[in-house]
C-alpha cells in the first residue's frame, strides 16, 4: 500500500473527525448539563442547513458569515424550546424524554418534506472542490476551514465556561443540580441558556456541512446517532471531549475503510462505542462521576 | 376505515371471504387502476418523479387508444408495511390492476397481495430478479432485471470503447453496498468474464456504504488503483458525493462510466456539480427518443410540468406510464375488468408503439418484459443526451473526457 | 381482575376471533399488522416496563430471529416450527451478551439505550455483508400457494397468519400477566422502583434483569420468524433499521409502560390513527407528502406531554379495569 495514500486519507480522517467534532459539540453541551437526551439533534442540523442554503440562494451569503445570523436564530430558537417544551421532561423517564424528541424530529423532517421538498440542496461556491497539494499530499480547502470553524467555535465555548460567570454557573448546575439551585441559581434560565447555546453549536455545524455535503430531510437520523456516539466516546460536557472523539470515529473510520473493507467502515465507529461503554463509560475526557 | 366500508363489509357476512373477491361487472367503461408510489420517506424524490408517468396516463391513452382509466394514488412512504396495506386497501376499494411500486421490497410484499387477491400486479420498477421467479400468475414486470441491466450495460460498454476507438485495459468497479448494487456485483462478475470482446478487467473492487456521507477513502483508494476508468454503479447522493470528491483528490480517469445504475443521469447530479457533472456516462433504462409514442408523452409532460425537463424524469415517467399503459390495453382487449380476464389479456400483450427504448412490449412465461434495452447516455451539457444505440442516437459519446490525466 | 374488566375482555375475545368472517382482507390485513406490533411491544415491554432497562435496538431480536428461521428454511428446508427454537436460542445468547456486558459493567439508562442502539446498527451492517443470507441483495423466500394451510412449513391465506399472530398475542398477555404476580414481577418492580434498594434488600438484581432481558428477546426472536414467514423477504437496511426499533417501542410507550394491555391499546391506536390521517387527509385532498407524518408526530407529541403514563392507565381507571 502505498504510504501517500494511507497518509491522505489519514488526514482526510482527521480533518473529517473534526467536522464531525463541531457537530456532536452541540450535543455535548446540552447533553453534559441538562441531560436531556436530544434525539432531534440531526434533525435540528438539517434544519440549519436549509437555513443556510436559503440565504445563499436569496442572498448570496457565504455559508461562515451565515453561521451567524443562523446561530443567533437557533440560540433564540434552542432557549425557547427548552424553556417551554423540554423543561418538564426532565424528570420524566429516559423512554419519555427520548419519545418527545423523536415526535419532534418526526415532525420537523417532514416539515422540512413539506417546505422544501425531496430534492437535495446544495451551495455552490468556489472554493468547495479545491484542495491544496503539498506534493501527493491532499489538503481539502472546504474540510480544513470547517476544521478550522470547529477548533474556533469549542475555544470559544472553552472560554465562556471557564471565564464568564453564566458559564460558571451553568457548569454548577451540571456538578450538582440540587447545590446549584439551593445557592440561588436560576436553574430553569441556565438550562435553557445551555440548550440555546447547544443549538447555536449545532447551527453553525449545519453551515459548515452543507459545504461538504447535499441536504434532504432525511439526512437527520443518522447524524444524531453519530454525535452520541462522539459524545458518549468523547466524554459528556467535555468540548475537547466531543472533538478528540469526532477525530477518533473518523480516523477509526478512515483507517478501518482502507485496511478492511470501505462498506464496513461505520461498524467500527459502534465497535468503538462499545468498547468504550463498557471499559471507560465516561469517555475519554469524561470526569468518573 | 369509514362507516361505509363497514357496513358493506359487515353486510358481506355469510359470503366467505376466502375467495378472491372478484368486482365483476359485465362491459365495465372504466378501469381503475391503482397507482403505488414512495411519495415520501426516504424514496420520496423518485416516488413523486413516477407519480407524474402515472398523472399524464389517462389524457395520453384516452387519446392514443380511447380507453378510460380512472387512477387511485396511494403512498407507500417508502414503508414495507404501509405498501402491503395501501395495496389491500386499494384492491377494497376496487381497483381492478395495481401499478408501481418502484422498489423492490415493496413489490414483493404487494406481490404477495395481488397474487392472493387474484388482482394483476404490473411492476413499473424494481429490479430483483427473484420477484418474477416466484411462479406467481398475477404479477408482471416490464423493467430489467438486474442481469439484464447487467448485460445490456456491458454490450454497451463494448460499444462505446468500438465508437470512439478507445481500448481501456483497465477498470476500478465501485459499487454501492445494497441491494441493487449487490445484485449488479454479482451480475458483473458472472457476465464479465464471458464478454470476451470487452478490452478491460477489473483491478479493484470497491464496495461502499450508501448512506456515508464521506467517500474520501473510498476514492482515495480507487484512485490508487490507477485504472483506466471508474465503472460504478450508484445512487443520487452518494454519486454527488463520490464526483465531487474525485474532483478534490484530483483523479481525472478516463471517463466515469456507469453499467446500469441511477445516479449521474438525474437532475439533482447535474444541478448540484454543475459543469463537473459533464462527460459522466450512465447506461440505463430509457425512453426512446423517436418514437412517436415518446413524443405525444413528452408533449404530455411539459403541459403538465411546464417548469420541469422531462429528459430528468424520462426513464421513471415513462416507465410507470407504460405499465398503465399495459393495464388500459388489456382492457381494451379483454373488454371486462374481471380480473382472470386482465390477467389473460395482460399475458397475450404485444405493443410495438411504445415509449420505452426496446423490443416489442412482449411477456414471457414468468411474467416478464425481455428485450427492454439500456440506453447509453452522457451528460452534455447539463443534461443527459442518448448517445447509443446510434439508431436512437441525440449526440456522439465523448470519451475519454476532456479532463482526462493519465494517471 | 374486575367482573366488569372481565366481561370487555371476553367480548374483545369474541370479536378477534371472529374478525376474518367478518371485516374485509384490508381490514384484516391492518388487524394483523396492529397485533404484530402488539406483541413485539408487548416483548420489549418486558424488558422495560418490568425491568425498567430502555432498549432501543429491538429490532435486533426480530432481524436475528426472522433471518435464522429464513436462511435454514432457504438452505435446507427446515421449516419455521423447528427453526423458530434456534432463533430463540440464538437471540437469548445475543440477548444475554448484551445484558451481561452492560449489567456487569454497570451500564444503564441512556447509556444502555445507546449500547442497545450500537449492537443494533452492528449487526445491521454485519448482515450487509453476509453473503450466506443474502447480503444487502436481500433473502427471498419461495413462496407457495397461499390457498391451503401448510402449517407445517406456516404457509396458508391470510386468515391463517391472523390467527397465528392473534395466538401469539394472548399468549404473550397471559405470560405477562403471570410474570407480573409471580416472585419475578415483584422483584421487577423493586428494581425498578430503587435499584440500590433493592439491592440492599438482597436481591440479586443482576440475575432478575438479566431473566427480563433473555424472556424480551426470546418473545421477540418468535415475533422475528412471524415475520419473516410473513413477509417472505428480508433486507438488513429495513428489517435491523433504527425506525423499526422506533416503531416497536411506540405502542407501549403510548399505551402504557409497564402495564399489561398498554403495548396491544397503544399498537391499535396509533395503526388507526395512522390510517385514519391518511384517510382523511387523501379526503380533504391535501395529498402533499409528508403532512400525514406531521399530524402523526403532533398527536405523539400531545400524547407524551399530557398522558405521560400513556392512554390506558386514564382509561382503566375511568372504566375501572384493572391492570
Amino acid at each position: 500500500m502505498p504510504l501517500d495514500l494511507v497518509v491522505n486519507v489519514t488526514i482526510a480522517g482527521v480533518l473529517t473527525g473534526m467536522v464531525y467534532g463541531l457537530m456532536a459539540l452541540g450535543l455535548s453541551v446540552i447533553f453534559g448539563v441538562v441531560r436531556v437526551v436530544n434525539f432531534a439533534h440531526g434533525e435540528m442540523m438539517t434544519i440549519a442547513m436549509y437555513a443556510a442554503v436559503a440565504l445563499f440562494t436569496l442572498w448570496g451569503v457565504d455559508p461562515f458569515l451565515a453561521a451567524i445570523p443562523v446561530g443567533a436564530a437557533f440560540f433564540a430558537l434552542g432557549y425557547l424550546m427548552q424553556a417551554g417544551l423540554i423543561n418538564p421532561f426532565i424528570t420524566r423517564p429516559e423512554h419519555s424524554q427520548f419519545m418527545l424528541m423523536v415526535a419532534v424530529a418526526l415532525i420537523m423532517v417532514n416539515g422540512m418534506l413539506m417546505a422544501f421538498g425531496p430534492d437535495a440542496r446544495n451551495v455552490q461556491i468556489g472554493y468547495q472542490l479545491e484542495s491544496w497539494e503539498l506534493g501527493k499530499i491532499l489538503f481539502d480547502k472546504p474540510r480544513v476551514y470547517a476544521a478550522a470553524m470547529a477548533l474556533a467555535t469549542s475555544g470559544l465555548l472553552f472560554l465562556f465556561f471557564k471565564a464568564t460567570l453564566v458559564g460558571k454557573a451553568i457548569r454548577a448546575c451540571a456538578d450538582n443540580y440540587l447545590g446549584a439551585r439551593v445557592v440561588g441559581l436560576n436553574v430553569k434560565h441556565l438550562y435553557a441558556l445551555t440548550f440555546g447555546l447547544g443549538s447555536a453549536c449545532v447551527a453553525i455545524a449545519g453551515c459548515m456541512m452543507i459545504l461538504l455535503v447535499d441536504v434532504t430531510p432525511n439526512l437527520g437520523p443518522s447524524y444524531t446517532l453519530l454525535a452520541f456516539i462522539i459524545v458518549i466516546v468523547g466524554g459528556l460536557g467535555s468540548m475537547t471531549g466531543a472533538l478528540l472523539g469526532g477525530v477518533l470515529i473518523g480516523l477509526s473510520e478512515a483507517l478501518a475503510g482502507l485496511f478492511i473493507q470501505p462498506s464496513a467502515k461505520s461498524m467500527f465507529g459502534f465497535g468503538l462505542l462499545i468498547l468504550v461503554l463498557l471499559f471507560r463509560p465516561q469517555g475519554l475526557m469524561g470526569k468518573k462521576s | 376505515m369509514n362507516r361505509r366500508d363497514f357496513n358493506k363489509a359487515a353486510a358481506a357476512v355469510g359470503v366467505a371471504s376466502a375467495f378472491s373477491p372478484l368486482n365483476v361487472r359485465a362491459q365495465a367503461q372504466k378501469l381503475k387502476v391503482g397507482v403505488l408510489l414512495p411519495r415520501s420517506g426516504f424514496q420520496g424524490l423518485i416516488g413523486q418523479s413516477c407519480q407524474k408517468g402515472a398523472d399524464l396516463a389517462p389524457g395520453v391513452i384516452r387519446q392514443m387508444l380511447g380507453v378510460d382509466i380512472e387512477l387511485m394514488n396511494a403512498d407507500t412512504e417508502t414503508n414495507v408495511d404501509t405498501a402491503r396495506t395501501r395495496a389491500e386497501r386499494l384492491i377494497q376499494e376496487g381497483a381492478n390492476v395495481l401499478c408501481g411500486p418502484f422498489d423492490s421490497g415493496a413489490a414483493a410484499a404487494i406481490a404477495q397481495v395481488a397474487e392472493q387477491r387474484g388482482v394483476p400486479f404490473i411492476i413499473n420498477i424494481a429490479a430483483a430478479p427473484q420477484i418474477t421467479e416466484q411462479g406467481y400468475k398475477f404479477v408482471f414486470r416490464n423493467f430489467p432485471t438486474a442481469i439484464d441491466l447487467t448485460v445490456n450495460g456491458l454490450a454497451l460498454i463494448g460499444d462505446l470503447f468500438r465508437v470512439t476507438n478507445t481500448v481501456p485495459r483497465t477498470a476500478v468497479f465501485m459499487h454501492v453496498n445494497d441491494t441493487f448494487g449487490q445484485a449488479m456485483n454479482k451480475g458483473i462478475s458472472a457476465t464479465l468474464p464471458r464478454l470476451t470482446n470487452l478490452p478491460f478487467r477489473i483491478v479493484d473492487t470497491i464496495a461502499y456504504d450508501p448512506a456515508a456521507k464521506d467517500l474520501t477513502v473510498e476514492v482515495s483508494k480507487a484512485k490508487a488503483a490507477n485504472a483506466d476508468f471508474l465503472l460504478l454503479v450508484c445512487r443520487l447522493n452518494d454519486a454527488i458525493i463520490l464526483r465531487r470528491e474525485m474532483v478534490k483528490q484530483r483523479w481525472h480517469p478516463m471517463g466515469v462510466v456507469s453499467p446500469g445504475s441511477p445516479g449521474m443521469y438525474e437532475e439533482q447530479f447535474s444541478k448540484a456539480l454543475g459543469p463537473i457533472a459533464n462527460y459522466c456516462i450512465s447506461n440505463a433504462p430509457w425512453f426512446n427518443p423517436k418514437t412517436n409514442m415518446t413524443k405525444v408523452v413528452k408533449s404530455a409532460f411539459a403541459k403538465a410540468n411546464p417548469k420541469e425537463n422531462f429528459v430528468f424524469h424520462g426513464t421513471n415517467v415513462v416507465y410507470t406510464y407504460e405499465s398503465i399503459l399495459i393495464a388500459a390495453d388489456a382492457f381494451k382487449r379483454a373488454k371486462s375488468t374481471d380480473p382472470k380476464a386482465l390477467a389473460e389479456a395482460i399475458r397475450q400483450t404485444n405493443i410495438t408503439d411504445r415509449t420505452v427504448l426496446g423490443g416489442p412490449l412482449k411477456f414471457n412465461a414468468k411474467g416478464q418484459v425481455e428485450g427492454n434495452l439500456s440506453a447509453c447516455t452522457q451528460n452534455l451539457n447539463g443534461e443527459p443526451r442518448v448517445v447509443l444505440p446510434e439508431s436512437a442516437a441525440e449526440a456522439k459519446p465523448v470519451f475519454p473526457a476532456p479532463d482526462y490525466k493519465k494517471a | 381482575m374486575t367482573p366488569r374488566s372481565r366481561i370487555l375482555l371476553a367480548l374483545l375475545g369474541a370479536f378477534l376471533l371472529a374478525l376474518p368472517w367478518v371485516v374485509n382482507p384490508y381490514l384484516l390485513s391492518v388487524a394483523t399488522l396492529i397485533l404484530y406490533l402488539a406483541y413485539t411491544g408487548q416483548a420489549w415491554n418486558v424488558m422495560m416496563g418490568f425491568a425498567g432497562q430502555l432498549s432501543l435496538g429491538h429490532s435486533l431480536y426480530v432481524g436475528v430471529g426472522a433471518y435464522v428461521s429464513a436462511a435454514i428454511f432457504f438452505h435446507y428446508g427446515i421449516g419455521p416450527w423447528a427453526g423458530m427454537w434456534l432463533s430463540i436460542a440464538l437471540c437469548v445468547a445475543i440477548g444475554a451478551a448484551i445484558g451481561f456486558l452492560a449489567f456487569r459493567f454497570g451500564i444503564s439508562g441512556v447509556y444502555f439505550a445507546l449500547l442497545t442502539i450500537a449492537f443494533s446498527e452492528f449487526f445491521r451492517i454485519g448482515f450487509d455483508h453476509l453473503q450466506w443470507t443474502g447480503g444487502s441483495g436481500g433473502l427471498f423466500l419461495k413462496v407457495a400457494q397461499r390457498d391451503q394451510i401448510d402449517l407445517g412449513n406456516f404457509r396458508g391465506p391470510p386468515a391463517m397468519y391472523y390467527y397465528a399472530i392473534l395466538s401469539l398475542t394472548v399468549s404473550a398477555l397471559i405470560f405477562c400477566s403471570f410474570l407480573l404476580k409471580s416472585k419475578a414481577g415483584y422483584y421487577w418492580l423493586a428494581i425498578r422502583e430503587n435499584e440500590e434498594a433493592a439491592q440492599a434488600l438482597g436481591i440479586n438484581t443482576f440475575r432478575w434483569k438479566m431473566l427480563a432481558v433473555v424472556i424480551s428477546s426470546a418473545m421477540t426472536a418468535v415475533a422475528g420468524v412471524f415475520f419473516a414467514f410473513y413477509y417472505n423477504n428480508l433486507f438488513p437496511e429495513q428489517i435491523f433499521h433504527i425506525s423499526r426499533s422506533i416503531e416497536i417501542i411506540l405502542g407501549p410507550i403510548i399505551g402504557g409502560v409497564g402495564t399489561l394491555f398498554g403495548p396491544i391499546l397503544g399498537a391499535a391506536v396509533l395503526t388507526i390513527l395512522a390510517d385514519g390521517i391518511t384517510e382523511i387527509l387523501g379526503a380533504l385532498g391535501w395529498e402533499i407528502p409528508g403532512i400525514k407524518q406531521v399530524f402523526y408526530g403532533i398527536v405523539m407529541l400531545l400524547v407524551i406531554m399530557f398522558l405521560p403514563h400513556g392512554i390506558w392507565p386514564p382509561l382503566a381507571r375511568k372504566f375501572g379495569l384493572g391492570k
